[in-house]
């Protein structure tokens, strides 16, 4: 049984007609705990599939149920993080991890009760990020990639059963990228939860995931599979070895075609 | 060095109102100008000091109309910049009619205010509030409608309500902008009010200065002036300081003081 199944679906930005279609009969079955790259050229709609598996955005056709049941509102139970990090400036980076907290229910209604195990988990989440003893600083003084770790934090921080990922890495040297690639590889063995990662790295993409979908250019249609069967943990090391090597060609090649599709 | 350069940056405005003081002074000793057309610093001084009693009660009468013209600044400001940069319906709906009323010449309207209201407080409240709320608004309304998409879309995919947003991140976002517009309201509202009571007052320290140069006492207008003076950098001040506690907590420290402090 899957645990999220997108059937079809189409996308419509704009009136019916005359709109852009931005996703077109995408139908794909992801499994509990899965890791899922979606890659693809730019503007092919691949952060709009991730806002339609959050419920911020309803499908113009076709049907998207998570757990068996349709999506027809916003999930409750997804963390999400964005090329930008986002972060509150007026908020310590602790106080920033905590933000889900203060809004997700169940954790809402035991705020009061649950302030040191809140902020223990937060210390947590910080040190498993490699971020321990920054929770009491300010966002300004944290570097781009020291901020894109907290904002994984604030993420996860509310043990959410989906991941949705949106080019999190892209705006990062190579160094620090491949560093957080780890960062995240070791998160996503501990946490057991669902990941959708949205890039267009594609090492990144064969690193991180169990399996990677191409999206086509506009009107993104998905196009290939490849399930990657490389064993885990991966290191850099992973990534110079002919089988590393020869998938990330496949999706290479896969994309240059669906470029001019 | 460094202690030298701290003092001297302290003494800055001091050392420069000094001599423009000076300026003045000299200006008018070497031109020869006449007292009943511009006045010296001391004449100035000396007229302050010997009306001191009628300034400080009509300078607390200009305090107190500006103060409620701001505070309705403040209230209305507020809710309408709130609502113009969380609604595109009430933006298009409200704004260019905001915009065209900013253009008026508030002086022009104060004597239809007088016809409305009768001569005194009224009229005078009513021009500080007009002339000082156009700038909240637009900061407040810039502040709830550059809110980042992604944190609208965080909010949502946590299940969170409109209300949410505006209490987790609109509110705390929109701080440093409207503090920002007081600083600029509260000078505007101040010369609102003088305004008023220049053209249709019958009290406040625009009156003062109506009433002394129609009396050719030049110093008197002058020491007037120097009373508003005051007052309005001192409201100033207030609320930069109050900026710099509430809201500035966020910000990095500006680019500018980091390379002064590096030389």
């Amino acid at each position: 049984m899957s645990f999220i199944e997108i059937e079809a679906v189409d996308l419509i930005y704009g009136e019916e007609r005359t709109g852009t279609l931005a996703v077109s009969e995408a139908s794909l079955s992801i499994r509990h705990g899965e890791f899922v790259a979606l890659v693809g050229p730019s503007g092919c709609g691949k952060s709009t599939l991730l806002k339609l598996v959050a419920g911020l955005v309803r499908p113009s056709a076709g049907r998207i149920r998570v757990e068996g049941a349709e999506v027809t509102q916003p999930l409750k139970t997804v963390g999400m993080a964005f090329q930008n990090p986002t972060l509150l400036p007026w908020r310590t980076i602790r106080d920033n991890v905590l933000l889900p907290l203060e809004v997700v229910e169940p954790y809402r209604r035991r705020l009061r009760q649950d302030r040191a195990a809140n902020r223990a988990r937060a210390d947590a989440l910080l040190e498993a990020v490699g971020l321990s003893g920054f929770g009491d600083r300010m966002p300004w003084q944290l570097s781009g990639g020291m901020q894109q770790r907290a904002q994984l934090c604030r993420a996860l921080v509310h043990q959410p059963s989906i991941l949705l990922l949106d080019e999190p890495f892209a705006a990062l040297d190579s160094f620090t990228k491949e560093e957080l690639w780890h960062v995240l590889q070791d998160l996503w063995s501990r946490q057991s939860c669902t990941i959708i990662l949205v890039t267009h790295e594609l090492r990144e993409a064969v690193f991180l995931a169990e399996t990677v979908y191409v999206m086509s250019a506009r009107p993104g249609r998905l196009v290939k599979r490849t399930d990657v069967r490389v064993a885990r943990p991966r290191t850099l090391e992973t990534t110079f070895e002919p089988s590393f090597v020869g998938i990330v060609q496949d999706l290479r090649h896969a994309i240059g075609a669906a470029r001019c599709a | 060095m460094r202690m030298r350069s701290m003092l001297l940056a302290r003494a800055a405005p001091w050392i420069s109102a000094a001599l423009l003081v000076l300026v003045w002074w000299l200006g008018v000793a070497a031109f020869d100008v006449k007292s009943y057309i511009m006045p010296t610093p001391g004449e100035t001084l000396a007229s302050l000091v010997r009306h001191w009693r009628p300034l400080a009660a009509n300078g607390a009468i200009t305090l107190a109309t500006t103060l409620v013209g701001f505070s309705a600044t403040l209230v209305f400001g507020t809710l309408i910049g709130m609502l113009v940069g969380m609604s595109r319906l009430a933006h298009q709906a409200i704004y260019p009619l905001l915009v065209a009323f900013n253009s008026v010449p508030k002086a022009a309207l104060v004597p239809i205010f007088v016809v409305w209201f009768g001569l005194g407080a009224v009229p005078a409240v009513i021009t500080a509030f007009l002339l000082s709320f156009f700038p909240v608004v637009a900061n407040v309304a810039l502040a709830f409608s550059s809110i980042e998409p992604e944190l609208v879309d965080l909010i949502r995919s946590l299940g969170g309500s409109r209300r949410d947003l505006m209490v987790k991140i609109g509110i705390p976002r929109a701080l440093p902008y409207l503090f920002a517009s007081l600083k600029v309201a509260i000078t505007l509202a101040f010369v609102g009010s003088i305004i008023a009571e220049v053209i249709g007052g019958n009290g406040g320290i625009g009156n003062v200065m109506l009433v002394a140069s129609s009396n050719f006492d030049m110093p008197l207008v002058f020491a007037a002036l120097s009373v508003v003076g005051v007052l309005g950098t001192g409201m100033y001040a207030l609320f930069e300081l109050l900026d710099r506690h509430w809201a500035s907590r966020s910000a990095r420290p500006s680019g500018l003081q980091g390379i002064e402090n590096a030389s």
